[in-house]
C-alpha cells in the first residue's frame, strides 16, 4: 500500500477560528464603559430638542444645585479651550465651505442632538438626573431636512458661510457625455433616495478622558476606528500636544463608519477633565447613540443612461443632492465625491461619464461614512438604471450586464473617471453566480409562480469598489487631511514568541487572527505564538485607522513585508550560525537550512533566542530580532462581485420574502475564508436593511421620529436566509499577498441586488421604483397605483 | 439611558404586595420589566416607587380546571408558549404568546404584566378578547373577575384601579368543534403588532355555529369586530364565505385607526380584512381538526 505524505496545512487560507470570539462570547472583553479610574466622573450631556433654534438664555444655577454635581459647562465656557471641530477631507475643486463646529453649541443649535451644555456628577445617575434641571431659553428657527429642498430658494439658512446651504459643488466627468446622449438610441432615467441610515454600532459611543494637570498629559480611552487620527484631531482642537495625549482604543463594539469621526461627546468629555482634573467619562445611551452619532447615505440622485437599442451603454449623467447634516462631520465631504462618483462605471466599459454632486447642509445629525461609504451609492445608481435599460429594450437583465463588462484583466485597467483597476474577472464573477443559482431554471420558475398568482423576483447587481485607501499621494491629491499608510512591527522574543505592533485599529474584523496568520504562514510558527497588539497611540507605531476595507490591504501589507525582513535577517544569522554561505541558506516549513543538508538547520525560534542573547551575531547585525515597516501602496485595491437575489411579494399585502442570496465575491486570495465568510454575511445584510427595512425619519422641523431601535428597524437573523457565499480569487497584481479587502463588500452589492428583485417579481404590474426602504404600505401602494393606472 | 430615582421594594406575597400598593400611593407593579422599565429609562415614567411581584409563587403557573385553563399573572411568554394544554386548549394564546418581541422578552414578560399595562398594539390582549377570557385582579375590597370585553378601556387605560392587582386570567378550554388562532403583521423593528388579528370560531354541522374575532394594533385597544362574527355565524366556513365576512372588518373600525410612520391608517384599515380572513381561516382549520 503506497503511503503519501501530505503536506503540512498552510495556515494561510485556513478557516481557523476567530481568537477575539471567546473574550467576546463569554462577556470578559472590556470596552470603554468597562473602564473606571479613582476619582472618576460622569458627563451627561444636554442635546437640543429642537431642529433648529436660537438659544437666548441657559439657566444652569438649579442643576449646579444638584446632588452630586461638580460641574455645568456651556459652550461660553469652551471659549479660547476647544477649537471649531475640524473637518478632515477637503475636497479640492469643490467650493467647499467648512462651517464652524461647535464642540458645545454657541448661539444657535442646528439639528436635534446638538450638545447644548454638559453636566459633571459624581455618578452617571446625578448627571443624567442635573440634566433635567438645566433651563434652556430657544427662539425656534425654521428648520430644512431634505438635501434638494435645502439648496433651493427661501429655504431656512444653517450657516452665513454657506450660502443656500451648499457646503460643496463637486464634479466629475469623463469622455464626451453630451455626445453620448446625443447618440443614444435609447435614454432611461430615474429618481433615486438613498434614504438617510443610523450605523447602529452595538456598542454606542463614549470615552473616558483622564488629564492630569501635574504633567499635562491626556489618557483617553475612546470607541474609535482610528486611534492615531483622535490623537492627531484631539490635539488641534485641545492644544494638549501630541506627545502628551495618548489614546486607547479597547474593545470596540462595531464601527461601520460611526467611529471615524470625531464627535462632540469626545471633545465634551476631555474639556470636563481638563477643567476638573478628575477622569470623566461619558458613555451614550442608545437614542442619543441615535441622535448624536453619525448617519449615513442620504442621497437623493437624478440618474440618466445613454445606451444602444442592443444595450451598449453609451453615458452616465447624474445629479446628486448629499445630506451633509448640520456640520461637516471628519471624512463627510470625500464619501459622495471621491469614494462615489469616481466609481460610477463600475465593472462596464462605459464610454462617458459625467456627475455633479451637491453637499448640502441640512437640519440633521451629520453625516458620515457608513459601511461602503459612497459606493453603495454609486453602485446602486448603476445597476438600479442598468435593470431600466434592460427593461426598455426587453432583454435579459444578465445579458445587458454582459454585452458592457470589462473583459478579464490582471493587471491594471484605465476607467473613464481616472482610477486604475488593479485586476478583474467580472464575468467570472458573474458566471459563478449565476450557475451557483440556477439562473435559468429561476427564470422558469418564476414564470410557472406568475402562472399560479404568485410572484417570484430575481435580482442581479455586479459591484467593484474601491478600496484599501491608499496611496498617500493620492490621499492628499484629493484632499484627504492626512496620509493613508500602514506600518507594523514584528517582535521575536527570546522563547519564540512574537508580538506584532499595527496601526491600524481593527474592531470586530479578526486581524487579531488573520495577520497572526500571516506571521505563522511566512516564518511556519504556530499562530498561537504571535500575539496582535493594536489600539493604543503609546504602544502601536503610526496608522491612519480601520475603515474603507483598508486594513487588511495596507496594514496587511506592511506586515507581510515586515515579516520578510525578519526571515531575511534569521536567513543571515542561520549562515552565521552554521558557517554557511547566506547563498546557501534555504528556508522551507519553518527551517533555515544549508541547501542538499536538511539536517543542518536553524529554526525560527531557535534564530529568536540566539539574536536575543545576541552571544554570536555576525559582525554589523543588531541584537534581537525585530523588524518594522511602513508601506504606502501604490495603488487601491479593487474587489469585485456578482450578487442574486430571489424573492416573494404578496401583493395582497405587499409583504416581501427573501427567499435566497447568492453572494460570489473576489477580494483576491482568502487569508482566512471563515472570517471573509462572515464579513460577506455581516455585509450583505447591513445592505438588505437599507433595501427593506432602515430608515432614519425626520418630521419638517428636524425631529428624528425615528430615535430608538423600537422605531428604527435593523435586520434580524429570523427574517433572513441562509446567505450562500462563494468566490472567486483574482490576486491584486500590486500587493505583496495578492490580498484586497472585504469588509465592505457584502453591503455595496446587496441593496439594489435585493431591490432589483423586488421590482422584477412586481413586472407582471409594471412598477418600476418604490421609495426604499421597501415596507410593505410601500409595495402595496405601488401595486395599486399601477393597478389604477 | 438612566432612570429617575425610585425606591424598590420586594414583595414577597399577595398580601404583603397589596400592603406595599397601599403604603406607596403612585407605586408601580414589577413583573417581567418589559413594558415598565423601558418606559422608565426614557424616563417617560417616573413613579417615585416600584414593587416587585416577580417572585411571588402562587401568581404562577397553568393549570387547568373544568372548562378553563388558569394562567397565573406571572406566567411568562415562553411558558404560554410552551405549554401543552394551550397549545391543544386555547391555540391562539400559545401561538400569539410565541410570537411577542423576542427570545429575551418572551423568557421575562408575563401576560399580568402585559394586559395591566395594555398597550394597543400587543399581542396577548387581542387574543384574550378573542378567547373571551377572564382576568381576576385583588384590591382593598377582595378579588373581582373582569371580562377581557370589559378590561381593555383605551390606550394602556383598564378597568383595573389603581390599588388593584391582575392575579391570573382565565381562558375558556376550547372543546370539540372549535378552534382558534393568531395572525399578526409585526412591526420590523418593535415586533409589536401592526396588525394582529384572532379568531375563535365554533363549526356544527359544518357551519360557524360562532364566531368571537378580535383586532389589535388599529384602536385605542383590542376590539371586536362584531360585524364580522355575526357574518359569519351561520355560514358554512369556506373561503368565500370567511372572505366576504373580513371585509366587514373596515366598517368595524370605522375612522379610529391610527397610523404612524411604519403604516398609514389608510393601509392598515386597508389590511385589517386580510388578516381577519387569515385568522379566522387558520382557526376554521384548527375546528375542523378537533
Amino acid at each position: 500500500m503506497a503511503t503519501t505524505v501530505a503536506a503540512p496545512a498552510r495556515v494561510f487560507g485556513s478557516g481557523i477560528r476567530r481568537r477575539e470570539d471567546p473574550r467576546l462570547l463569554t462577556g470578559t472583553a472590556r470596552y470603554t464603559a468597562d473602564f473606571t479610574l479613582p476619582g472618576q466622573l460622569y458627563a451627561a450631556i444636554l442635546r437640543s430638542p429642537h431642529g433648529h433654534a436660537r438659544i437666548r438664555k441657559i439657566g444652569s444655577s438649579a442643576a449646579k444645585a444638584a446632588p452630586g454635581v461638580v460641574a455645568v459647562f456651556t459652550g461660553a465656557d469652551t471659549e479660547g479651550v476647544l477649537q471649531s471641530i475640524p473637518c478632515a477631507w477637503l475636497v479640492p475643486n469643490s467650493d467647499l465651505k467648512v462651517a464652524p463646529y461647535p464642540p458645545l453649541a454657541r448661539d444657535v443649535v442646528r439639528y436635534v442632538g446638538d450638545a447644548v451644555a454638559v453636566v459633571v456628577a459624581e455618578s452617571a445617575q446625578q448627571a443624567y438626573d442635573a440634566v433635567e434641571l438645566i433651563d434652556v431659553d430657544y427662539q425656534p428657527l425654521p428648520a430644512t431636512v431634505d438635501p434638494e429642498h435645502a439648496v433651493k430658494p427661501g429655504a431656512p439658512q444653517l450657516h452665513g458661510e454657506a450660502p443656500n446651504n451648499i457646503a460643496f459643488h463637486w464634479t466629475v466627468a469623463g469622455g464626451d457625455v453630451d455626445a453620448a446622449f446625443k447618440a443614444a438610441e435609447v435614454v432611461v432615467r430615474d429618481r433615486i433616495v438613498q434614504q438617510r441610515l443610523i450605523p447602529t454600532a452595538m456598542e454606542t459611543r463614549g470615552a473616558l478622558a483622564h488629564y492630569v494637570p501635574a504633567t499635562g498629559e491626556l489618557t483617553l480611552w475612546n470607541t474609535t476606528q482610528n486611534p492615531h487620527i483622535v490623537r492627531f484631531i484631539m490635539s488641534l482642537v485641545t492644544g494638549i500636544p501630541e506627545d502628551r495625549l495618548r489614546v486607547i482604543a479597547p474593545e470596540v463594539g462595531g464601527g461601520f463608519g460611526s467611529k471615524i469621526p470625531q464627535i462632540q461627546g469626545d471633545f465634551i468629555t476631555v474639556f470636563c477633565s481638563m477643567k476638573l482634573g478628575r477622569p470623566v467619562k461619558w458613555i451614550e445611551s442608545r437614542s442619543e447613540n441615535y441622535q448624536s452619532t453619525t448617519h449615513g447615505r442620504d442621497h437623493v440622485q437624478d440618474v440618466e443612461l445613454a445606451a444602444t437599442k442592443d444595450g451598449r451603454i453609451l453615458g452616465l449623467r447624474c445629479t446628486v443632492w448629499a445630506g451633509m447634516g448640520a456640520y461637516l462631520s471628519t471624512a463627510a465631504p470625500g464619501i459622495p465625491t471621491i469614494l462615489h462618483g469616481l466609481m460610477l462605471s463600475g465593472p462596464y466599459k462605459i464610454g462617458a461619464v459625467k456627475e455633479d454632486v451637491y453637499g448640502v447642509y441640512t437640519n440633521t445629525t451629520p453625516v458620515e461614512a457608513y459601511r461602503g461609504a459612497g459606493r453603495p451609492e454609486a453602485t446602486f445608481m448603476l445597476e438600479r438604471i442598468i435593470d431600466r435599460l434592460a427593461d426598455e429594450i426587453g432583454v435579459d437583465p444578465v445579458e445587458v450586464r454582459r454585452r458592457n463588462l470589462i473583459p478579464p484583466f490582471d493587471n491594471g485597467f484605465d476607467v473613464i473617471t481616472g482610477l486604475k483597476y488593479d485586476s478583474g474577472n467580472y464575468k467570472g464573477a458573474l458566471d459563478k453566480a449565476l450557475a451557483h443559482a440556477g439562473y435559468e431554471q429561476l427564470r422558469a420558475e418564476q414564470a410557472e409562480a406568475r402562472k399560479k398568482g404568485r410572484y417570484l423576483g430575481i435580482g442581479v447587481s455586479m459591484y467593484v469598489e474601491i478600496c484599501g485607501l491608499g496611496p498617500s499621494q493620492v490621499a492628499g491629491a484629493v484632499g484627504f487631511q492626512g496620509g493613508l499608510w500602514e506600518s507594523a512591527i514584528v517582535r521575536f522574543h527570546p522563547s519564540g514568541k512574537a508580538h506584532v505592533f499595527i496601526g491600524s485599529s481593527p474592531h470586530g474584523q479578526g486581524e487579531e487572527t488573520t495577520f497572526a496568520q500571516i506571521v505563522a504562514d511566512e516564518l511556519g510558527v504556530s499562530v498561537n505564538d504571535v500575539k496582535v497588539v493594536h489600539g493604543d497611540t503609546d504602544i502601536t507605531p503610526m496608522g491612519w485607522g480601520t475603515y474603507g476595507s483598508r486594513t487588511t490591504a495596507v496594514s496587511g501589507a506592511a506586515l507581510a513585508i515586515a515579516t520578510r525582513k525578519i526571515k531575511e535577517k534569521a536567513r543571515l544569522l542561520t549562515s552565521h550560525l552554521l558557517e554557511a554561505a547566506v547563498e546557501d541558506i534555504d528556508y522551507a516549513n519553518g527551517k533555515f537550512f544549508v541547501r542538499g543538508f536538511p539536517d543542518r538547520h536553524k529554526t525560527i525560534q531557535d534564530i529568536a533566542l540566539m539574536a536575543n542573547v545576541a552571544w554570536n551575531m555576525p559582525q554589523g547585525m543588531e541584537p534581537g530580532l525585530e523588524a518594522t515597516t511602513s508601506y504606502d501602496p501604490p495603488n487601491f485595491v479593487f474587489p469585485f462581485g456578482a450578487h442574486l437575489a430571489v424573492v416573494e411579494v404578496q401583493p395582497e399585502t405587499g409583504h416581501i420574502e427573501l427567499k435566497r442570496y447568492v453572494a460570489v465575491d473576489d477580494c483576491g486570495p482568502q487569508i482566512n475564508p471563515m472570517i471573509v465568510e462572515g464579513q460577506v454575511h455581516g455585509g450583505v445584510v447591513q445592505g438588505i436593511g437599507q433595501a427593506l427595512w432602515e430608515q432614519a425619519v425626520y418630521d419638517a422641523n428636524g425631529q428624528l421620529l425615528t430615535g430608538s431601535l423600537a422605531d428604527y428597524a435593523i435586520p434580524r437573523a429570523d427574517v433572513l436566509p441562509d446567505i450562500e457565499v462563494l468566490s472567486t480569487v483574482t490576486p491584486s497584481p500590486h500587493h505583496p499577498l495578492g490580498v484586497k479587502g472585504i469588509g465592505e463588500a457584502g453591503t455595496i452589492a446587496s441593496t439594489c441586488t435585493v431591490y432589483n428583485a423586488v421590482i422584477d417579481a412586481l413586472e407582471p404590474f409594471k412598477v418600476q421604483s418604490i421609495q426604499m426602504p421597501l415596507t410593505p404600505e410601500r409595495v402595496w401602494r405601488a401595486i395599486a397605483e399601477r393597478k389604477g393606472a | 439611558m438612566y432612570s429617575a430615582d425610585f425606591d424598590y421594594h420586594r414583595a414577597r406575597s399577595l398580601a404583603d404586595a397589596q400592603r406595599l400598593l397601599a403604603a406607596h400611593p403612585g407605586a408601580k407593579l414589577l413583573a417581567g420589566g418589559h413594558s415598565l422599565i423601558p418606559l422608565m429609562k426614557l424616563r417617560l415614567a417616573a413613579p417615585s416607587a416600584v414593587i416587585d411581584i416577580g417572585r411571588i409563587p402562587e401568581l404562577r403557573g397553568i393549570s387547568r380546571s373544568g372548562d378553563s385553563i388558569r394562567i397565573g399573572a406571572l406566567t411568562t411568554h415562553a411558558e404560554l408558549a410552551a405549554s401543552a394544554d394551550l397549545q391543544k386548549s386555547a391555540a391562539a394564546l400559545a401561538e400569539a404568546a410565541g410570537l411577542v418581541g423576542d427570545p429575551a422578552v418572551r423568557s421575562r414578560g408575563t401576560i399580568g404584566g402585559n394586559v395591566a399595562h395594555a398597550d394597543p398594539a400587543s399581542d396577548l390582549p387581542t387574543v384574550l378578547v378573542a378567547l373571551d377570557a377572564r382576568i381576576t385582579a385583588v384590591g382593598p375590597k377582595g378579588e373581582r373577575t373582569i371580562s377581557a370585553d370589559d378590561f381593555f378601556t383605551g390606550i394602556m387605560t383598564t378597568a383595573l384601579a389603581d390599588d388593584e392587582v391582575v392575579t391570573a386570567i382565565a381562558v375558556p378550554a376550547s372543546v370539540r368543534g372549535q378552534g382558534s388562532a393568531y395572525v399578526k403583521f409585526a412591526h420590523p423593528a418593535s415586533r409589536y403588532a401592526v396588525i394582529g388579528a384572532a379568531a375563535l370560531v365554533s363549526i356544527a354541522n359544518n357551519r360557524c355555529s360562532g364566531a368571537r374575532v378580535a383586532l389589535g394594533g388599529l384602536l385605542p385597544h383590542a376590539s371586536r369586530v362584531r360585524s364580522v362574527e355575526k357574518a359569519l355565524t351561520g355560514k358554512p366556513l369556506d373561503a368565500a364565505a370567511i372572505e366576504a365576512a373580513a371585509a366587514l372588518a373596515q366598517a368595524d373600525l370605522g375612522s379610529n385607526v391610527a397610523g404612524d410612520i411604519y403604516a398609514s391608517a389608510e393601509y392598515r384599515t386597508a389590511m385589517a380584512p386580510v388578516y381577519v380572513k387569515r385568522a379566522v381561516a387558520a382557526a376554521a382549520a384548527r375546528a375542523g381538526l378537533a
